[in-house]
């Protein structure tokens, strides 16, 4: 069983329509990559997935289990699936040690003692030990992204969806941030990533879905759909980004 | 830092032809300034004296005598105005930190207290504060209740809290609204609930927003505490309007007016200062 499955997923924002019935299956461990141009729906989808979106139409199955049910409580579905967002989004008001804290406090009622040392140790791993106890206005962009993906993995997520978190970074940054994902890759983390970068989706994904107006037009692993695209418009769009 | 060092480098070396100007320019700006002021000044000083009052004037508002025989009692009265607006303060800030929170319930079964909140607001912001001092002060107690809950310093003190926490509230909502939405959903997507996002995430940036607004609300409360001499409590205004009936002479009212502008300047000053700060954090 899939861990996670699309069926027919639809959602409009008043008369705009951003997904027009998006199917898409992810197994345990897989990293699925999203491209398409700007407004192909790749962010909507995300939030969606994580339920910050109800969507109209279709189903979304985690382990089986329909999350879109509507009038289902969200939070502990939030709670097993983590989503970076492209600007960050960390709390102004704390340090990254207590961004990262917040949630495992405050849903998952763990004392302040006990996170201690994970959370260090979650910092340690991502390089960033030196700097858990700044404000985020104290950090680099990059650093800032890491602390985002640090404070969404501390709640030990089943899945990571990532909102192409690169775009906002300036170009110097953005190899820290994609090590990071590296490194989650290798660990077996099951990720869906909405992307600019297809260098990086070419080298790491399992699967690439090129979103066209809400739908996802073509679907396969890097190798084929990169190099031998069969539709005109995924083949437009490598063009001009390539 | 860079600053001083380019401040450093600029004083050891000759001027760059910019520095050149620029200093030129503010010597300039800075004598026409001074000259400007002391002309006004001038003007002050020379001709109100030849108004044919001043005289007059002088002997009844400037009184140098009657303000040092009275100045010490005024700052005695001035002491209920402070202890009226000690207790006032922490009531209006809880008051209208939960009237804001009203405002901003999503759930239906709550709906009451979200118009509510509504209703609250537009009716205190929409009175003036005398009215509901009278209102308050004079008709609470003419129920006929009984020692001591018929003191005009209770009820007075509520009108102040009743209106006042309306303002607060309607700055501390402007605060929550001006907390980008995609805090909330970086929140909701940790799986915190709406109250642990309001309570961790929204209201601790909220409140730090308005601090500067809210200073300014309390420091409006502190003048407005000597409205309530109107129903009853003995404070600077009417201890120096008691001094001036005395007395006849109107020194006193400048004497009250010495000492309210002696607290609410620097607190204005340094409400503008955190607001100066703020922006300059923003940008």
């Amino acid at each position: 069983m899939a861990k996670l499955d699309l069926q027919g997923v639809t959602k409009s924002f008043g008369d705009n329509m951003v997904c027009r019935g998006i199917d898409l299956s992810v197994d345990e461990g897989e990293m699925v990559c999203l491209i398409g141009a700007s407004g192909s729906g790749k962010s909507t989808l995300l939030r969606c997935i994580n339920l910050l979106e109800p969507i109209d139409d279709g189903r979304i199955l985690l382990d089986g289990l329909d999350i879109s049910e509507p009038g289902l409580n969200p939070q502990p579905i939030r709670a097993r699936i983590g989503i970076v967002f492209q600007s960050f989004n960390l709390f102004p008001h704390m340090t990254a040690a207590e961004n990262v804290m917040l949630a495992p406090r405050r849903v998952l009622g763990k004392s302040r003692d006990a996170l201690e040392a994970p959370v260090k140790a979650l910092f340690d791993r991502f390089d960033l030990g030196q700097r858990m106890h700044h404000y985020p206005d104290q950090l680099s962009g990059g650093q800032q992204q890491r602390v985002a993906i640090i404070r969404a993995l501390a709640m030990q997520p089943e899945i990571m969806l990532f909102d192409e978190i690169t775009s906002a970074l300036d170009p110097e940054l953005v190899g820290e941030v994609l090590d990071v994902l590296r490194q989650l890759r290798t660990e077996g983390m099951t990720m869906i990533l909405a992307t600019h970068e297809m260098a990086f989706a070419r080298e790491l994904a399992d699967k690439v879905c090129f979103l066209d107006a809400g739908r996802i037009l073509e679907e396969g692993p890097p190798e084929t759909l990169f190099s031998n695209p069969r539709e005109d418009r995924t083949r437009a769009f490598l063009k001009r980004v390539l | 830092m860079t600053d001083q060092t380019s401040l450093q480098r600029g004083s050891a070396q000759a001027l760059t032809r910019r520095q050149a100007y620029e200093l030129r320019l503010r010597r300039r700006s800075t004598t026409i300034a001074a000259g400007s002021t002391l002309a006004v000044v001038l003007a002050v000083v020379l001709l109100v004296p030849l108004a044919p009052g001043w005289d007059a004037v002088k002997r009844s508002f400037f009184n140098g005598e009657v303000f040092a025989k009275t100045f010490p009692g005024l700052l005695d009265a001035f002491l209920m105005n402070v202890a009226i607006f000690l207790w006032c303060a922490p009531i209006i800030a809880v008051l209208g930190l939960v009237i804001a929170l009203f405002r901003d319930v999503r759930s239906p079964a709550l709906y009451p207290l979200r118009l509510f909140g509504a209703i609250y607001t537009d009716v205190f912001r929409g009175l003036p504060v005398i009215l509901v001092i009278y209102l308050i002060g004079f008709g609470v107690p003419g129920l006929g209740l009984p020692r001591p809950w018929n003191s005009p310093y209770i009820w007075g003190s509520l009108a102040l809290i009743l209106v006042y926490a309306a303002y607060v509230a309607e700055v501390i909502r402007s605060g929550i609204d001006s907390i980008h939405h995609s805090q909330r959903a970086a929140a909701a997507s940790l799986g915190l609930s709406d109250g642990e996002t309001m309570r961790y995430v929204v209201l601790p940036q909220a409140i730090r927003n308005v601090a500067p607004a809210n200073m300014n609300l309390f420091i409006a409360l502190q003048k407005d505490v000597a409205l309530l001499s109107f129903i009853g409590p003995v404070e600077v205004f009417r201890q120096a309007g008691v001094y001036k009936s005395l007395m006849a002479n109107f020194t006193p009212y400048v004497g009250a007016a010495v000492i309210f502008l002696a607290l609410t300047i620097p607190a204005t000053r340094y409400a503008d200062y955190l607001m100066n700060k703020q922006r300059r954090r923003q940008s």
